[in-house]
């Protein structure tokens, strides 16, 4: 038995969760939110990391009823994401496994949310579209490592939506992609966007310049906002579903999986469900809780690799700001 | 599409088999995708049934074998092209052969791309699965006498005509992306692709040069999660 602590703060969420076993004892976090029109810089989303931290830390061990010294392992985001918030939680949880006497893990975060959307779906080996603010990837197991089949070549798709959701001027809370999903459901005419796949990846940059020189013009002509955010989602989910799409049929897989903040996204999952029908394969999806980025996922991804026999020196706990998903090797997992 | 019978459904398209004009013949239809705004799957098919046509009468002129192409049907979304009877993909070739017909497959591989790439044919889409093997005496073996063999590019749904060492450095990249991710010795195929790709161009030096920077975006693009 395994019971592990995950402090997760690389990008503007800041979450700690515990978990036992696959068993959720807490997941808590906060949310840095900006005004409408701006996005979130590192020193200021640290700032808010440093506030927050220990009041969140207290929520997430009221809340799973466990005494720490019960906790096997202290794990933490090492990487990828922003320097100055991910060095924030790193020091929080650096500083707790010293005061608690425990062993210290710093786990991917691409790898935690791989992994918490496999425990709690149950996919076995599934392909995987990783979705958020700041990553893009279609992903698939082979050779022991989570290999990147196809990403974006340029800006995330999360990135793309929050950017477009500025030109708007749409209100960040509680994330712009939610608000531009509930504008999209009214949306009645569809504006033909570039449309940018190349093999399996996919470029996001030129349909936000196109917004961005546009967007103006447009809502003069008589698109809505709402037929703006429309057309933005189908033009982009449809390129996510059909790389990955092209990966399910490469690597022969009949599951589907969905992670990452942009995952919550109800018309994605509803286009994924789609092809996934036609095609003969199952769609794996999880809610807001373990989609956006959360403390449990790292808990999770580290209490597996700890399990596995995986022990970090003090000196190797550091962070990494560019950390890719294929740069772990799965030691966890036995296929 | 009477007497074709379905025996594939990929990733863009249902492959249907069977005789027209007394030939054997494969049916690409690009059906409807559900999941997609109608509009937007219509324009998208439309573009890449013409694409994929324009390529392969491209290919054709320069001597790159691609299968024939016999009817385009925009209304029902068709292409009707020539279907090899004795075919296996490279990626299903690679699985089982030798070391050494993996060695020379992979040369000419680069070699073939050499020759679409000079011709400034970009596939868009490369994969050890767009590519076929074909038995050029029409016998059903592969895996005994390689000078038998032909390599036959397929799906040209993302191709374009573009001189840009750009375009020809990430259609490189995009195959090194689907052989590392599927194969077991990834650098020794494509290391051995890129050998042959050379030797058979002229303006390599900017593509290659090109496809170190693309794998270097490759990596940079890593930010925030």
């Amino acid at each position: 038995m395994v019971i592990a602590i995950g402090f997760e703060g690389s990008a503007n969420k800041l979450g700690i969760g515990i978990i036992k076993d696959g068993e959720v004892l807490s997941n808590c976090r906060t949310t840095y939110i900006t005004p409408p029109g701006a996005g979130f810089l590192p020193k200021e989303t640290a700032l808010h990391h440093r506030e927050n931290v220990l009041a969140v830390l207290k929520d997430a061990i009221n809340e799973s009823k466990i005494d720490v010294k019960d906790i096997d392992v202290v794990c933490y985001t090492k990487g990828p994401g922003m320097g100055a918030p991910l060095a924030t939680v790193a020091v929080v949880a650096r500083t707790v496994a010293q005061l608690w006497n425990k062993p210290l893990l710093g786990v991917n975060h691409c790898i935690g949310h791989i992994e918490m959307g496999r425990i709690i779906t149950g996919a076995k080996n599934p392909t995987i579209l990783y979705v958020s603010g700041g990553n893009t990837q279609v992903i698939a197991f082979c050779r022991k490592r989570y290999r990147i089949v196809g990403e974006t070549i340029d800006i995330a798709v999360g990135n793309c939506l929050d950017r477009f959701a500025r030109i708007l001027k749409l209100s960040n809370a509680p994330s712009p992609g939610y608000n531009i999903e509930q504008l999209a459901k009214k949306g009645k005419k569809c504006v033909t966007l570039p449309y940018c796949v190349k093999g399996m990846d996919v470029s996001f940059s030129g349909i936000l310049t196109y917004m961005e020189e546009r967007a103006a013009t447009l809502l003069k002509e008589g698109y809505t906002e709402e037929d703006l955010c429309f057309s933005l989602q189908e033009h982009v989910f449809a390129m996510l579903v059909e790389t990955s799409e092209r990966a399910l049929a490469h690597c022969n897989s009949t599951e589907m999986m969905i992670v990452g903040g942009v995952g919550c996204n109800e018309r994605l999952q509803e286009m994924m469900e789609i092809m996934c029908q036609e095609r003969g394969a199952t769609l794996f999806a999880t809610d807001e809780r373990y989609c956006i980025d959360n403390g449990l996922m790292i808990a999770h991804a580290g209490a597996e690799m700890y399990k596995s026999g995986i022990r970090m020196k003090w000196e190797d706990c550091t962070i990494l700001q560019r950390y890719r998903t294929d740069a772990v090797e799965a030691t966890w997992r036995k296929d | 599409m009477e007497n074709f019978e379905l025996i594939k459904q990929g990733a863009e398209a249902r492959i249907f088999k069977g005789l027209y004009l007394g030939k054997p013949t494969l049916i690409k239809q690009r059906f409807e995708k559900k999941y997609r705004y109608p509009d937007l799957d219509e324009h998208l098919t439309k573009e890449r049934i013409k694409a994929e046509s324009r390529a392969i009468v491209r290919c054709k002129n320069v001597g790159i074998e691609t299968p024939a192409l016999y009817l385009i049907d925009l209304k029902k979304r068709c292409l009707y092209m020539e279907y090899f009877e004795h075919s296996i993909t490279a990626k299903e070739f690679i699985m089982e052969a030798s070391n050494e017909f993996i060695e020379k497959l992979s040369y000419d591989i680069g070699a073939t791309l050499a020759k679409m790439h000079e011709n400034n044919i970009i596939h868009g889409d490369l994969t050890t699965s767009n590519i076929l093997i074909v038995n050029q005496f029409g016998e059903k073996c592969f895996f005994k006498d390689y000078s038998k063999l032909k390599l036959v590019l397929i799906d040209f749904g993302l191709a374009h005509i573009d001189n840009s060492a750009e375009d020809k450095g990430v259609d490189l990249y995009v195959l090194e992306r689907a052989i590392i991710s599927i194969h077991d010795n990834p650098e020794k195929i494509f290391g051995l692709i890129l050998k042959a790709y050379r030797k058979n161009t002229n303006g390599h030096n900017n593509v290659i040069a090109k496809l170190d920077e693309v794998r270097l975006r490759g990596r940079k693009r890593l930010v925030v999660g």
